[in-house]
């Protein structure tokens, strides 16, 4: 395998919810790439789907009512779609890892940390017990928990919300996998934590070369983390560009207004009031013509709404999809 | 700071038995008086007579407490109407009633724990096991160990499945709807991320989740059977009546109750009291398991 193959490539995935009131597009049509060892941040509104698109990926949607009706998912060439369940068994925790949003829930809480973080080692590499407790106790140190020898044996509710959050990085890289999906790992957490789970997952990022597909709703994370970032709206990609390239040149109305509803410190910023995005987030049940975001879009006009605009390249390297991208707003 | 943490670490270990008493008091109670009727019935070749020495001479003796604790005597409890020492019968009877709760609670509750695990995971085996259920509980107790006892000889074990059967449904119903709540939260949804197969994920981290509910209501379903057994007996549907029990005694001395009210006080008041220690226990167990289930009581 040549070394400018992505390790992740997503190609047009479709991701549709068959519920009681219709069918929902959850993901309508994805497609972008990870490399070995980059940070790839994806933004967007709460129900843009994101998070789906991660689950997609490790074929984790709920059973019955979720369901992949279209696209690839190629790990180092391989179609996870085509896998049988055996063998996606073999990559979950393994070739990819993930942590989810809730570290207060996302560990059982009758069993010990040590057991948890073990368990993935004891799936995968056949370690006996005794090796997964130490590889456990290795990875607790890493971590940062301290006396993680003692710790090993305390049960998830003697640890704090982001002292759990460790845990679950713990877990997840317990197996060094290629790509590290992290579904909002700071949203739960207070501020100040934050900072710290976003650097050592950085930290420790580097030290065992995985990818990182950083989903979150929060700007400032990925200008902070993030090498390139993919901005989703309504299940669409609408922009892809380098993290600088981003914020310096946003090319997608929605793009803009994100970033104009961040507050700012600063004389220049104190006059202004802080500007929102008018409107909703589209009902994604009914079929979207023209561009999703064309109803809250100042720029929008027929042409926006009557036909969906492809994701181009505008730029060098800079991927949006509008009609009117680069205009003024 | 050390020696603070020490300090705190070390208190509950240092009069731990006071505090625990202090804070359950109910279990405590209850413990007690059943590891006392577990004691009397694994000693009772021990301390009390032959059951079934039948002596026609001293029929009808009233008690007379008084020799509760002199070894051999025969008319501690009495005796019934063909002369048999009601005290060994008694303690004797302690013997089927706790054998038949202990394994009516066991089987039902292993069985409906396996059963309810694979209805509330496999959604497609909930439906048909579901159905099963309603039928099962559909069947009356009583009258399955009626038509049991009718097509085999009886004996404890006939007793003991007869009791077992309509419980199994209650049990899996239970752990059906700990399962569905379970199985939604996130750290299952973790699991799987990590390639944890099904049988995994329910055996380690769904079962341990269903265990707090389940021993309460084991304790229920014990106390239930020690009932239903004696129930049983007294029909003349259960344990066969040359074995005393608790429920045969009191069938057999009925016709007796008034010129011998001993002959049916006694068994009737351990039955009771078991009941009691068993229930005891069971509602400071969910207590202390289920902290929100029991403010909800309260």
């Amino acid at each position: 395998m040549d070394a400018a193959a992505p390790l992740l490539s997503v190609e047009d995935l479709r991701t549709h919810f068959f519920t009681v009131d219709g069918v929902t597009r959850a993901v309508d049509g994805v497609s972008f790439t990870v490399n070995a060892g980059e940070t790839l941040g994806i933004v967007g509104e709460s129900g843009c789907g994101k998070s789906v698109t991660a689950l997609s990926i490790l074929r984790l949607l709920p059973q019955r009512i979720g369901r992949i009706v279209g696209g690839r998912v190629l790990l180092e060439g391989e179609d996870l779609l085509g896998l049988d369940i055996g063998a996606m068994r073999d990559i979950r925790g393994n070739r990819i890892a993930m942590i989810f949003q809730e570290p207060m829930t996302s560990l059982n809480p009758v069993l010990t940390i040590g057991e948890q973080i073990a368990e993935a080692v004891r799936i995968h590499q056949g370690a006996s017990a005794a090796d997964a407790l130490a590889r456990a106790e290795e990875m607790l140190a890493l971590v940062r928990i301290s006396d993680a020898r003692r710790r090993l044996g305390d049960y998830p509710h003697q640890f704090s919300g982001g002292m759990r959050q460790r845990v679950m990085i713990a877990m997840a890289l317990s197996c060094n996998p290629k790509l590290l999906i992290a579904d909002e790992p700071t949203t739960a957490l207070d501020v100040t934590v934050q900072a710290q789970i976003l650097k050592l997952m950085l930290e420790l990022k580097e030290r065992t070369g995985a990818a990182v597909m950083l989903i979150t709703h929060a700007l400032p994370v990925v200008a902070e983390t993030c090498q390139r970032v993919i901005v989703m709206y309504a299940g669409r990609i609408v922009e892809m560009a380098e993290v600088t390239e981003l914020f310096d040149r946003p090319l997608h109305p929605y793009t803009r207004g994100l970033m104009s509803s961040i507050p700012r410190l600063g004389a220049a910023a104190r006059q202004k009031r802080l500007t929102e995005i008018p409107g909703l987030v589209p009902d994604l049940r009914k079929p979207v013509i023209g561009c999703a975001f064309a109803p809250r879009c100042p720029l929008a006009d027929d042409h926006c709404r009557a036909e969906a605009p492809p994701l181009t390249e505008h730029l060098t390297a800079h991927q949006a999809a509008c009609w009117k991208a680069g205009e003024a707003a | 700071m050390a020696g603070v943490a020490a300090e705190a670490a070390a208190a509950p270990r240092s009069g731990g038995a006071r505090v625990f008493i202090r804070r359950n008091p109910t279990i405590v109670i209850g413990g007690a008086l059943l590891i006392v009727m577990l004691i009397l019935a694994l000693l009772a070749p021990f301390i009390a007579g032959d059951p079934l020495h039948v002596a026609p001479v001293n029929r009808l003796q009233p008690p007379d407490l008084t020799n509760l604790f002199v070894a051999g005597a025969m008319d501690r409890f009495g005796t019934d109407n063909l002369g048999r020492d009601v005290f060994a019968r008694t303690i004797y009877g302690a013997r089927v009633s706790l054998l038949v709760g202990i394994a009516v609670a066991f089987f039902s509750t292993t069985i409906g724990l396996f059963v309810g695990l694979a209805a509330g995971y496999y959604r497609a085996l909930d439906t048909i096991i579901m159905r099963l259920m309603d039928a099962l509980m559909a069947i009356p107790g009583i009258l399955l160990a009626i038509a049991l006892v009718a097509l085999t000889r009886g004996g404890v074990p006939v007793v003991i499945f007869a009791i077992t059967v309509p419980e199994i449904p209650r049990v899996v119903r239970l752990v059906r709807a700990v399962v569905l709540t379970v199985r939604e939260r996130p750290f299952i949804d973790a699991a799987v991320s990590v390639g944890s197969r099904p049988r995994k994920v329910i055996l380690r981290h769904i079962l341990p989740n269903t265990l707090a509910p389940l021993i309460v209501q084991a304790t229920y379903v014990c106390a239930s059977a020690i009932l239903v057994e004696a129930g049983l007996s007294f029909l003349g549907a259960g344990v066969p009546p040359e074995i005393p029990t608790w429920g045969n005694m009191i069938a057999q001395s009925r016709l007796f109750l008034s010129r011998a009210p001993w002959t049916v006080f006694f068994p009737g008041a351990c039955l009771a009291i078991v009941v009691l220690a068993i229930n005891l226990v069971g509602d400071g167990l969910r207590d202390r398991l289920d902290p929100r289930l029991a403010r909800r009581m309260r």
